[in-house]
């Protein structure tokens, strides 16, 4: 999808009434038009090229990477790294940010930065356990939560404050996303959970895979009785499997699902 | 401790009746409180706080009690200290990501709020982001303040 006021492919779009960024993401989803992310695995390594090398994989195929920040608790190249590095060639990347690893003045420094940077899409995340990834000695930190994270994103771009009450100069212009697990337990509380994150600033929704369509059609049934549909954009996730145990028909049905659900 | 407070929440429509009373006679003691001073009742009450809620719920004195809010189960105990419901990690059996053996505290408080009355409704509104100075500190005293402030 191109459009008509993009000046070069990567570079910062105008602002449209009614939106809030100036990134592809936002504008593909608001025009109503399906949109395709793909996840960066970031790399172990202080090489640049090695980011850019798996970049270009999704070259002409998404609207934006996601930039996953220590995901599943291991240490990797760090979000706002990775999106330093894709926004300098006009990538346009989701960078993740994860509760887990700093607290509310760090994470607050990060959307300044990331923003300043070019960065039109943040995904606020809790975050993984350090338990369950590579270094489970480390220390947690939590100081927020993916909801108060949302609340302090949202203060820091419409109010011009940080949660502080000091004043940002320069607002950063970014589209808030968040994550949702439809099969999570308890199961009936999920969609009142998203309706959370919605009231707290969530704009999209990044589900974990879904592969059990039935059990998400009726999540989203719930999602659009309590009216969220119009509210949230809501980007539903696929991706191989990681076992050779599950049914090799699943994946195709499930394409075949979502695309009815758009 | 885990069973004492795993009966709080299957109790939680209990403690809600009962907070909701105990509340109204702490906030309508302010004048008392402010004679002696809330200053210097903030130690003491602190320590009977700690006991009290300790043992009820394994209360982390956050100083920002939310236990009306998660379904009388205490979010402090979350090992990612979740203030909104739980992550997407809750395992297949309703127990903690990250502590196995413990059930998630917020399948836990889902189950509590349904108990509830108001619960029900509190458990669905978003908790701000929890303030490191109030560690420690009394949440009654800081109602009794704030209702009559």
């Amino acid at each position: 999808m191109k459009f008509e006021d993009e000046p070069v492919p990567g570079y910062p779009l105008p602002i449209l009434p009614g939106h809030t960024s100036p990134g592809r993401l936002e504008r593909v989803l608001r025009s109503g038009a399906f949109a395709v992310t793909a996840e960066l695995d970031p790399p172990d390594s202080a090489d640049g090229s090695e980011v850019y090398r798996r970049a270009q994989l999704f070259d002409g195929y998404v609207d934006a990477i996601n930039a996953t920040d220590g995901s599943g608790a291991n240490c990797h190249m760090s979000s706002l790294a990775v999106c330093a590095l894709l926004t300098r060639v006009g990538y346009a990347p989701i960078m993740q940010i994860s509760c887990r690893d700093k607290n509310r003045i760090a994470i607050q420094g990060d959307i300044l930065g990331g923003a300043a940077m070019g960065v039109a899409n943040m995904l606020c995340l809790s975050g993984d356990g350090v338990q369950s990834g590579d270094h489970p000695q480390a220390k947690p930190v939590f100081d927020l939560d993916c909801m108060s994270l949302l609340e302090i994103g949202r203060g820091m771009r419409d109010e011009h404050k940080f949660q502080s009450g000091r004043k940002v100069t320069y607002a950063p212009r970014v589209f808030f996303g968040a994550a949702a697990n439809p099969f999570g337990l308890p199961f009936e509380w999920r969609a009142d959970r998203l309706a959370k994150k919605v009231a707290a600033g969530a704009q999209f929704i990044q589900t974990q895979y879904c592969y059990d369509v039935p059990r998400l059609r009726e999540y989203m049934k719930r999602v659009e009785d309590l009216g969220l549909l119009d509210k949230v954009f809501i980007l539903v996730g696929v991706g191989p499997m990681r076992s050779a145990k599950v049914p090799s028909g699943c994946v195709p049905t499930c394409l075949a699902y979502i695309s009815q659900m758009r | 401790m885990y069973s004492v407070r795993r009966w709080s929440v299957r109790n939680a429509r209990g403690m809600e009746i009962f907070y909701k009373g105990f509340e109204a006679v702490f906030v309508a003691l302010h004048p008392l409180w402010k004679a002696i001073g809330y200053e210097r009742l903030e130690k003491p009450v602190a320590v009977v706080e700690k006991v009290v809620k300790g043992f009820l719920f394994d209360c982390q004195m956050c100083g920002q009690c939310a236990l009306s809010s998660t379904g009388m189960s205490c979010s402090m105990n979350c090992p990612k200290t979740l203030r909104n419901g739980p992550c997407g990690g809750v395992r297949a059996n309703g127990n903690c990501e990250v502590k196995p053996e413990m059930r998630c505290v917020w399948v836990e408080g889902f189950e509590g709020s349904q108990r509830m009355v108001e619960g029900k409704e509190a458990i669905k509104v978003v908790q701000f982001a929890v303030d490191g100075r109030l560690k420690g500190k009394s949440s009654w005293l800081k109602v009794a303040r704030e209702k009559n402030a």
